[in-house]
């Protein structure tokens, strides 16, 4: 089922939580709502599940508008960052709920049931822990089980709030792979809330960039990490170094280094010409003797060479803080040493540049 | 007096050679516990067991046949009629009340908030008489509402009406004051996931909401139970002491003490006694039930969540 939100806005007292938001997500997607604390993205997923109503537009499934049908009709299946288990009930009651609830007519037999829970709990890897209650069971189970539950009523449309969000970082990894090749078999309409660019950017075909209660950018992940529209898409998407500087004839001068351009992106402030640069730590090249105007001085301060890439932490000549990333090959050759004065080069056409 | 030794280890060594088996670090030393022991048990023997057992030994004084004729009195028997029947208005109607009430107050915000819940307070901080009075005032025949009533031959005052009235005025925070922090550390999650999986709103609220909180409930209403078959003082203002009519237990253990009939007074008294120890049984073996080592584990990690 496909979904779309027309000019979806909603304000909690003043603060506007979501900003006339415009999206269609469509049948057998799975898109990831990426933003910060706050920037609306759990609300947008509410309103989605009608569990909030929005103060103006439509949410339309598939083509139809759904303002009017209520919660328990709009087939959707929610899954809550702190799983909402039925704390009284076993992990088989927990998945039976939705099918228990049914009108009479509709209820199936409870050898059925029984049945298609048992279905549910070995797709989820954890039939042998039916008569277990919440209390019992990890929180990667526990979410699985949630999941399962909400499998249970046969969704049209899968909504996740941080799902992973509670637990450690490598349960949210195996759970995380695990949900997209369930995604890939049972093909549901699936939207997923995060504010961990990396899962975003993993498991969903687009992902949403919110933030202050609108969409910065809707794109592929390639796309968003790529080509991010604006510099807080580029910001929130993995590390980066900030730089002032001004931009003339083309050219963004960082102190007295000049790099040449050929950005698109490249706009100055129509008066002063100064600028923002962006650049991720793995754009910026260390080298030992300067290059004309191509790079700039900087002193290493510190030097972290655990993980697949050397992270070094340096002071550039006007005093600010610039992260690099190298590779161990190249560390090696470079005979890095705290204190050391050396040259970073921008590797330029990845270069980001925003008025000021 | 002999203090021990500050250090740590030389204690533990001075406990060894006794041959006293090693105490954890945040155990209370021997005397404290026994002393605070026995505080605990001199308080309970002269505030409770004490009085519990005179009571019985009083009503049994002129013996077995004397205590059953006390209760089988017509008189006695109407009070008892009248008190079982008080509690058994008072305590579904307390009941309704408390869940209405927790509901909203946990669930919702709204303005008056706030003073919905002072105001759920004031049956505990007014004086029982003065309620009573209340009622007199406002419903006895010579107040207008209560002329009126009266025109239209509608008893309140010095009659059941006023008595249950009354019991239901005292009674009315018990089960909404237990409910409220229960509902509020349980949270509307589970609500809402009920919800979403389709189920309606009284299927929600007796497979999801109910089941969380009814131990919570059933406590508050062995409480309500308690002081509605027990209260003296709001009951005595409005009953006027109809013998056979308007007196419940206690106002018929109190008429009884007054002409001198000591031994029926304390066998009536005696019923209220078993009532309290019945009620505090239930509620020992009902807890028991209930709380099993994983709700307890699962009601802290909800107090720890919220």
């Amino acid at each position: 089922m496909s979904i779309e939100l027309r000019n979806i806005s909603k304000k909690f007292g003043d603060f506007v939580a979501v900003d006339n938001i415009n999206l269609h997500i469509e049948t057998g997607e799975l898109v990831a709502l990426l933003g910060l604390s706050g920037s609306g993205k759990t609300t947008l997923l509410r309103i989605i599940a009608g569990l909030e109503t929005p103060d103006a537009g439509e949410v339309l499934f598939h083509g139809e508008d759904a303002s009017a049908v209520s919660v328990r009709q709009r087939k959707v299946g929610f899954v809550f960052q702190h799983y909402a288990l039925f704390r009284h009930m076993t992990v088989f009651e927990n998945v039976a709920f939705g099918l228990r609830v049914l009108p009479r007519r509709a209820r199936p037999a409870e050898d059925v049931i029984e049945r298609r829970v048992h279905e549910l709990l070995k797709l989820v890897q954890l039939d042998f822990l039916a008569d277990r209650y919440p209390s019992q069971l990890s929180g990667g189970q526990r979410q699985r089980v949630a999941l399962a539950r909400t499998l249970a009523v046969e969704p049209k449309v899968l909504l996740l709030d941080e799902p992973f969000g509670a637990l450690d970082a490598k349960v949210r990894q195996e759970l995380r792979r695990w949900l997209r090749r369930l995604h890939d078999e049972i093909k549901i309409t699936s939207v997923f809330v995060t504010h961990d660019q990396e899962e975003a950017l993993e498991l969903a075909n687009r992902v949403v960039v919110m933030n202050q209660g609108r969409i910065e950018q809707i794109g592929t992940a390639e796309e968003v990490y790529h080509h991010p529209a604006n510099a807080f898409v580029y910001n929130f998407l993995g590390n980066v170094n900030l730089f002032h500087g001004r931009i003339e004839n083309g050219r963004v001068f960082l102190g007295d280094t000049a790099v040449e351009l050929d950005n698109t992106h490249a706009h100055a402030h129509p008066e002063t010409g100064k600028a923002v640069l962006y650049v991720r730590p793995h754009l910026l090249e260390i080298v030992l003797r300067p290059n004309g105007k191509q790079t700039f001085p900087a002193t290493v301060k510190s030097i972290n060479p655990a993980g697949p890439q050397v992270k070094v932490e340096l002071v550039a000549e006007w005093g600010d803080m610039v992260q690099v990333e190298i590779s161990h090959d190249r560390y090696h050759t470079l005979h890095l040493e705290t204190g050391a004065h050396v040259f970073l080069k921008p590797k330029e056409q990845k270069l980001f540049v925003y008025q000021i | 007096m002999e203090q021990p030794p500050a250090g740590g280890l030389t204690f533990a060594m001075a406990s060894q050679s006794e041959g006293a088996p090693k105490r954890p670090g945040t155990a209370d030393p021997p005397w404290v516990r026994r002393t605070l022991i026995a505080i605990m048990l001199v308080f309970l023997l002269l505030f409770l067991f004490l009085p519990v057992i005179a009571v019985f030994a009083e009503a049994l004084k002129n013996g077995i046949a004397a205590y059953i004729a006390a209760i089988v009195d017509p008189e006695a028997l109407a009070a008892i009629r009248l008190t079982l029947m008080t509690a058994a208005i008072a305590v579904p109607l307390n009941v309704t009340f408390g869940v209405a009430a927790s509901w909203a107050i946990a669930r919702f915000d709204f303005p008056g908030k706030q003073l919905l819940l002072t105001l759920i307070d004031i049956p505990f901080s007014v004086s029982p008489v003065i309620a009573g009075m209340l009622f007199v005032l406002l419903l006895g025949v010579r107040a207008p509402l209560g002329g009126w009533l009266a025109d239209h031959n509608i008893r309140i005052i010095f009659a059941e009406p006023g008595i249950v009235l009354a019991t239901i005025f005292v009674t009315f925070p018990l089960a909404a004051r237990e409910l409220i922090p229960i509902m509020q550390a349980v949270g509307s999650e589970e609500e809402e996931a009920a919800v979403v999986l389709g189920a309606g709103g009284w299927q929600m609220f007796f497979r999801v909401t109910l089941p969380n909180v009814k131990w919570g409930l059933l406590y508050g209403m062995v409480l309500c139970n308690a002081r509605a078959m027990g209260e003296f003082g709001a009951v005595s203002v409005v009953s006027g002491h109809i013998r056979g009519h308007t007196n419940t237990m206690p106002l018929y253990v109190e008429i009884l003490y007054n002409d001198y009939q000591f031994a029926a007074a304390f066998a009536v008294s005696s019923l209220l006694t078993l009532l309290a120890i019945a009620t505090l049984i239930a509620k020992y073996f009902l807890e028991r039930r209930a709380v099993p080592v994983k709700r307890e584990q699962d009601d802290m990690a909800a107090k720890i969540a919220a």
